[in-house]
C-alpha cells in the first residue's frame, strides 16, 4: 500500500509543479485536477471513504466552475513587469532585500522554538491519542451512530459543524452580494 | 449542448439525485453524510443547468428559490440544536431523541435529522453559488 501511495503522491507533486509552469491556463487547471483526484485515491488507500466522497464531489464541481471561468476569460496568464521603476529608480530591489532578511529572521525564530519543543514530544510512531481512543471506544454506545465519523461530527463536535454550515451560508451571502450587476432600488 | 449530452443527462441525473439522497439518509450507517450527499445533489442540478442551457429569467427565479431553501436548511439545523435546550438534559446540541438499535435506519436520535438539514443547506448553497456565477456571466455578456 505504501508503494502505491508513494506513486500517487509523486504524480500529485508532478501535477502541482506543472500547474505552476504551464503556459495555457486550461492545462494548468487540468493538472490541478490531477492533484485533487490523486488526493481522492490517497484517502481511499488510507481508509477514509467519508473524506474521499466529499473530495471527489467538491473537486468535480470546483473544476467545472474553474473550467467555465477559464473558457470565458483569457486562456493566457497576465504578464507583469518584474522590475517597476519610479522616477528612474527601481524600488523592487530594496524591497526584495528586506523581504529576504525578514524571512530568514522568522525562519530562525521558528526553528529555535521547534528545537526547544521537540524534546517534549514522543518518538516517531508513538502517538498520544487520548481523545481519539475515547472517541473510538465509546462513540457507538454514546451516540448510537454506526458510522463513527458522523457520530463525531454531529455529536461530539457539533459546534464545529454548526460553524461550518455558517461559513457556507456566509460565503453564499457574500457571493450573492458581490455578483449583483444591478443594484436594487 | 448536443443531443447526446442532453439524452445522457436525462438518463443519469435521476440516479445521481437518488444517490445523493441515499448518502444523506444513510449518513449514520455508511460512509458519507450531510455534506457529501448535499454536494452530490448540487452536482445533479449543476449538470441539468449545464446540459440544458441557461434562460436567465428562469434561472433567476431558481436562484431566489434555492437561496430561500438554503436559509431554511440552516434554520432547521439551528432549531434542532436549540430544541435540545428545552428537552431532556437541557444542553445545547444534546441528543434528546431515543437512540434505538445501532445499525437500523431509524436510530442514533437526532443525528439523521442533523444530516438531512445539513444536506439541504449544502446542496442549496453550492447550487446558489453556481447560479449566481451563471447569471452574472449572462448579464455581463449582454
Amino acid at each position: 500500500m505504501e508503494i502505491t501511495l508513494s506513486i500517487v503522491i509523486v504524480f500529485m507533486i508532478l501535477g502541482a509543479i506543472y500547474a505552476l509552469y504551464a503556459k495555457d491556463l486550461l492545462s494548468a487547471l487540468i493538472s490541478c485536477g490531477i492533484v485533487g483526484y490523486g488526493l481522492v485515491i490517497c484517502f481511499l488507500l488510507l481508509q477514509a471513504p467519508d473524506l474521499a466522497i466529499v473530495q471527489i464531489v467538491v473537486e468535480t464541481i470546483t473544476l467545472v466552475i474553474m473550467v467555465a471561468v477559464v473558457l470565458n476569460s483569457s486562456r493566457e496568464e497576465l504578464k507583469e513587469k518584474a522590475v517597476v521603476s519610479i522616477d528612474g529608480v527601481s524600488y523592487i530591489h530594496q524591497r526584495y532585500i528586506v523581504n529576504v532578511i525578514l524571512v530568514v529572521v522568522f525562519a530562525l525564530f521558528l526553528l529555535y522554538f521547534f528545537k526547544e519543543s521537540i524534546y517534549t514530544l514522543n518518538h516517531l510512531g508513538e502517538h498520544v491519542t487520548r481523545m481519539s481512543t475515547a472517541y473510538i471506544e465509546n462513540a457507538a454506545e454514546q451516540t448510537g451512530s454506526a458510522n463513527l465519523v458522523t457520530g463525531v461530527v454531529f455529536d461530539f463536535r457539533g459546534y464545529d459543524t454548526l460553524g461550518e454550515a455558517t461559513i457556507l451560508f456566509t460565503a453564499v451571502i457574500g457571493i450573492l452580494t458581490i455578483l449583483r450587476a444591478k443594484g436594487r432600488k | 449542448m448536443t443531443p447526446i449530452v442532453k439524452k445522457v443527462t436525462q438518463l443519469v441525473v435521476g440516479l445521481i439525485f437518488l444517490y445523493g439522497i441515499y448518502i444523506i439518509t444513510h449518513g449514520h450507517l455508511t460512509p458519507g453524510g450531510g455534506f457529501a450527499g448535499g454536494a452530490i445533489i448540487a452536482g445533479a442540478f449543476i449538470l441539468l443547468v449545464l446540459a440544458y442551457g441557461s434562460d436567465v429569467l428562469k434561472l433567476r427565479k431558481r436562484e431566489e428559490g434555492s437561496s430561500v431553501v438554503e436559509s431554511t436548511g440552516i434554520l432547521i439545523f439551528l432549531a434542532l440544536a436549540i430544541a435540545a435546550l428545552f428537552i431532556g438534559t437541557r444542553i445545547f446540541f444534546a441528543n434528546y431523541l431515543p437512540k434505538g438499535i445501532i445499525g437500523k435506519l431509524v436510530s442514533a436520535g437526532t443525528i439523521p435529522l442533523y444530516n438531512i438539514a445539513v444536506g439541504i443547506e449544502v446542496a442549496a448553497a453550492l447550487f446558489t453559488i453556481f447560479l449566481a456565477l451563471v447569471i452574472y456571466k449572462e448579464e455581463v455578456l449582454k
